[in-house]
């Protein structure tokens, strides 16, 4: 299993990524956006940071990139995709997953730990938790308030594919614990097929025991 | 062909939270205004030749389709003038 961490301009978890990963024991390389997918990549991480500046849109640029026709086409016949932070940002704008990541409600930037409570376990990226478990990550953003139409966040929760809301530390999804704004305290997707992922937490930051949490462990083992 | 200007003007849906707006409502309240509301939206202007202002329009509605709105969030129109 060799995983590529799409490298576009303004990626900064991009090398975490790949440190967590192999920790895990995964094989995961850098690929550089430019020069497109590795034939036989196993996995994609769309990883955080800034690509090309948040310019226009969070994400935006980064989507409409080539590679990201790549991932599309090979997301559908089953590799495992997953976005995180800006990456879920490209993720939603490419059409990997409905809504769109936007301005925080609190019009700040926020780099604090969330608790998040799992939805589900029937997923690669929740499985190795229990539904109703609460996990504590860290997250980084300004751009990461959940929006989707009311009718589509219905038929997302009839399809059971929310994957983690923002909450308390006992697992109360409140508004208090809705860190940025997020429609239905909403912190991770996943997209039409069970396989793309996206999420505004960085389970990379808390997977290596050196920096002292270790809950996202879980989501980077979809690809062990 | 002719020579035109399109005016693409993204706004947020009507609903969706604008929390950088009302920072700026509130900024404006500060120095002593008392604005009912405020509304953000980006605007683009862009130099193109087309055979009609009907196609200019058309190209960059589709340019909004496909980049500068998001249509989860955002709403746009298109103006088109002549460029001399």
């Amino acid at each position: 299993m060799t995983v590529s961490v799409v490298r576009f301009g303004g990626s900064n978890c991009d090398r975490d990524t790949v440190e967590a990963l192999s920790y895990l024991g995964v094989d995961a390389e850098l690929v550089w956006h430019e020069d497109g997918l590795p034939e036989d990549t196993d996995g994609v991480v769309l990883p955080g940071g800034f690509s090309y500046g948040d310019y226009l849109r969070a994400g935006a640029m980064a989507a409409r990139s080539p590679i990201m026709g790549e991932v599309r086409e090979r997301a559908a016949d089953g590799l495992p995709v997953l976005g995180i932070c800006n990456g879920a940002q490209v993720g939603c704008e490419a059409g990997l997953a409905p809504g769109a990541f936007t301005t925080n409600e609190s019009a700040r930037f926020q780099c604090e730990h969330v608790f998040l409570r799992v939805e589900t376990d029937d997923s690669p990226w929740t499985g190795r938790y229990g539904k109703g478990d609460v996990i504590e990550l860290p997250i980084a953003h300004g751009e990461g308030r959940f929006e989707i139409e009311d009718d589509r966040l219905a038929e997302l929760e009839r399809e059971d594919r929310v994957l983690f809301r923002y909450c308390d530390a006992d697992g109360n999804v409140t508004d208090a614990a809705n860190a940025n704004g997020s429609k239905g305290n909403v912190a991770g997707i996943v997209g039409e097929s069970r396989n793309v992922a996206v999420m505004m937490p960085h389970p990379e930051r808390a997977t290596l025991p050196d920096l002292g949490a270790t809950d996202g462990q879980g989501v980077l083992r979809a690809f062990a | 062909m002719g020579a035109y200007t399109a005016t693409v003007t993204v706004r947020l849906k009507a609903g969706v939270l604008d929390p950088e707006a009302e920072t700026t409502r509130r900024a404006l309240e500060r120095l002593g205004f008392e604005p009912e509301a405020l509304r953000s939206a980006d605007r683009f202007e862009i130099d193109l030749e087309a055979d009609s202002v009907d196609a200019a329009g058309e190209e960059a509605a589709e340019m909004a389709e496909r980049l500068l709105a998001n249509p989860t969030i955002h709403d746009y129109d298109v103006e088109v003038d002549p460029r001399q």
